[in-house]
């Protein structure tokens, strides 16, 4: 396998083409654009489907076709673009057909800037759509890791049939650094599309695909089936990467171009005899609930360093149900803090602690 | 058992129920169109023989259940955005025949994007517009399509054209794309009109079967409930109103759909 | 003699009276005084000798609640019967 300097977004799509996608379906919108632009040269000359749609909306609902017809689908957009598409997710999640997404984050709310953030983390990991589910929410910080989950968010998909996001940021999305992208795997035969899928009910029963289920009674029942899907999802697919934390008495928690720059942070701490350690979540959902609560019994804080103001601290608070001191630091707007700004923060968060004052929200 | 008549020989079928229609009820209300339309495509389905390779694509609003009535695949789509969804069906299963089944909200309205660029892309899907000039799943709205004058229950008044604008005739619109092979608008109100709309229908299956292009069948329809008329006096209020503001007959065949028109 | 049959199934239908109103040979009337399972006053054939078989009714009826046969005509012979 050779290494190559790639793109975030040009390695994004090009990872789902090895991965085996049929389909994708998207609109332009800064800072993603160029998943579309590499699939629309791309996945021609692989003999897939490529299509610009005429809106978010569309491209969401032509995943959502696609993906009841049985192929391999993603999209990508950006956060005001995931908004439109929130409909769409909540029908395929309950539809319990797989797609993948991806949202390369970017200033907000509203129409906000292009620049990198992460303030979509409530919208995509509480359920990116209306309704009871939670997409299975991967956060990569590199190009590499990028790609690596780009192929397991289709995977992940297939398996539980489901919807998966892959929450980048602007910054990865933009960036050039050496990666390797990894083998192509088969594409799904039109032939042998899964067996609930709709092909024609050629001497068979005919499927329906739907998410409408009236009368309460059934839509419970729907509903704690999808319950127990999530349930057996957050029981085997946790996923954290962590960094000295052995040893460690203070904790940073932070997940994408966050997680990296702290990756930094916590060198510098180290090397100025501060034990301080990092888990970076790779599954938003599900959550290393347990691994955080597993920590909270051995440092005296953490500290959640998001470019937002302050979305994964609230579930670093319900992992550690206040066995520790849990402090908050975002940065918004797209302002990426160098690692300074972060070990800053964090001697003064020590000293908070060490003065027994509890914990609280710091903003710049 | 009933005797031959004189000079009559043996019985065949004049009108059987189709095999692509489940046998059961249905829960449109008494005197409904989507009855006898749905009917027609199940109809046309069985005659070419495609039922087998058919996705239909449910939309929002009475129609919505329409996949408990048809012995087809069938997805369900959000609200106006069945072109989008049959679409993604058909690009990556082509050699499927792809079809949607909309309302005045659900194409008119909230998907009118989604119709006028799956015509403009010439998508090779076949959609079937049920025009009754209000919303009816929800009660009795304004839709679109709603006439001048017309009362609906967010225009007590009747629709008034200075704060609420003029109808939007679909038929016409969709005309102006080149993506759309065929388009047209039929009534199913009455016998002769009932039988102009299958034979429509089976023109709008056909150019999707011979990957021509976008194909529409707008059909003028009736809404008892909501007109709070008997179903024959609905048809009647229809042809006398809605005609005029909607010309019944083709608004768009293409070159390849008169051929194909012409082979048959 | 009737050159057509039609057969209701009146357990699909709704009452609505559209049949009634197609059928040139005023064959078809809404029931009086009782009720198909549904609850709806059901269809009936009430002159099942005048039926054409023109399938009017199958044609509009919006539950297929029809479904309508015709006796094939057979060539007329060339010496006319008396």
């Amino acid at each position: 396998m050779v290494r190559e300097l790639l793109e975030g977004n040009a390695a994004i799509a090009e990872a789902a083409i090895r991965a085996g996608v049929d389909a994708f379906f998207g609109y332009p919108i800064t800072p993603q654009t160029e998943v579309l632009e590499h699939f629309s040269r791309r996945l021609p000359e692989e003999g897939r489907v490529f299509l610009q749609a005429e809106s978010e909306i569309a491209a969401i609902n032509m995943v959502y076709g696609a993906a009841c017809a049985g192929a391999r689908v993603m999209t990508s957009s950006s956060s005001p673009g995931i908004s439109l598409m929130q409909e769409g997710l909540s029908y395929i999640a309950a539809s319990c057909v797989p797609a993948v997404v991806v949202n390369v984050m970017r200033g907000g709310p509203g129409l906000g800037n292009v620049q990198p953030a992460q303030g979509d983390y409530f919208q995509t990991v509480r359920s990116a759509g209306h309704g009871d589910f939670h997409p299975i929410v991967l956060a990569p910080a590199s190009v590499q890791e990028a790609i690596d989950y780009v192929g397991l968010a289709f995977d992940l998909a297939d398996k539980y049939r489901t919807v998966v996001v892959v929450l980048a940021d602007g910054a990865l999305g933009q960036m050039m650094e050496p990666a390797e992208l990894p083998p192509f795997r088969r594409t799904r035969d039109p032939g042998s599309r899964p067996d609930w899928a709709l092909t024609g009910a050629d001497n068979r029963p005919r499927r329906v695909i739907t998410s409408l289920y009236l009368g309460s009674d059934n839509l419970e029942r729907h509903n704690l089936r999808l319950q127990a899907k999530l349930e057996e999802i957050a029981a085997h697919e946790v996923r954290w990467k962590s960094y000295d934390v052995a040893d460690a008495e203070l904790l940073l928690v932070a997940f994408g171009t966050m997680g990296r720059i702290c990756q930094t942070v916590i060198r510098v701490m180290r090397r100025r005899g501060i034990a301080v350690g990092l888990v970076r979540p790779i599954t938003l959902w599900p959550f290393p609930t347990a691994v955080l609560r597993h920590y909270s019994a051995q440092v005296q804080g953490m500290l959640v360093a998001e470019l937002n103001a302050g979305q994964m601290a609230e579930d670093v608070r319900l992992a550690v149900e206040g066995r520790c001191s849990v402090c908050s630091y975002g940065r918004m707007g797209g302002s990426i803090p160098l690692p300074d700004e972060i070990v800053q923060q964090l001697e003064i968060f020590a000293a908070d602690i060490a003065c027994d004052s509890p914990g609280k929200e710091m903003m710049p | 058992m009933m005797a031959t008549p004189a000079g009559y020989g043996e019985k065949v079928a004049a009108y059987e129920h189709p095999a692509s229609l489940n046998a059961v009820n249905t829960h449109y209300c008494p005197g409904c169109t989507h009855g006898i339309i749905q009917r027609l495509v199940a109809e046309v389905l069985d005659e070419l023989g495609v039922q087998g390779r058919t996705i239909g694509v449910a939309s929002v609003g009475c129609s919505a259940l329409m996949y408990f009535y048809f012995n087809v695949d069938f997805a369900s789509a959000p609200h106006g955005r069945a072109p989008a969804m049959a679409t993604g069906i058909k690009r990556v299963s082509p050699d499927k025949i792809v079809f949607t089944y909309q309302g005045d909200g659900d194409l008119a309205s909230i998907g009118i994007a989604e119709a006028i660029h799956a015509a403009a892309r010439g998508e090779s899907i076949t959609t079937l517009f049920v025009n009754n000039a209000v919303y009816g799943m929800t009660g009795g709205q304004m839709a679109p399509t709603t006439l001048p004058g017309q009362v609906t229950t967010s225009s007590p008044l009747g629709r008034d054209v200075r704060t609420a604008g003029y109808p939007i005739r679909i038929a016409e619109l969709l005309a102006t794309l080149q993506g759309a092979a065929y388009v047209t608008r039929q009534a199913v109100l009455d016998v002769p009109g009932i039988r102009k709309t299958k034979q429509a229908i089976r023109v709008a299956f056909g150019v999707q079967m011979a990957d021509a292009g976008f194909s529409l069948v707008e059909v003028l329809s009736t809404c008892c409930t909501n007109w709070h008329q008997t179903p024959v006096d609905a048809m009647e209020w229809a042809k006398r109103n809605m005609i005029p503001c909607y010309p019944l007959g083709d608004t768009k065949v293409s070159e390849k759909t008169r051929a194909l028109m012409e082979e048959h | 003699m009737a050159r057509g049959i039609v057969v209701a199934d009146e357990n699909r239908c709704k009452g609505c009276g559209l049949c009634v109103a197609v059928c040139p040979k005023h064959i078809l009337c809404i029931a009086d005084g009782r009720f198909n399972i549904k609850g709806y006053r059901p269809v009936e054939v009430v002159d099942p000798d005048s039926c054409t078989g023109c399938a009017a009714c199958a044609t509009i009826c919006p539950d297929v609640v029809f479904s309508v046969y015709r006796y094939r005509r057979l060539s007329v012979p060339d010496s006319a019967a008396a």
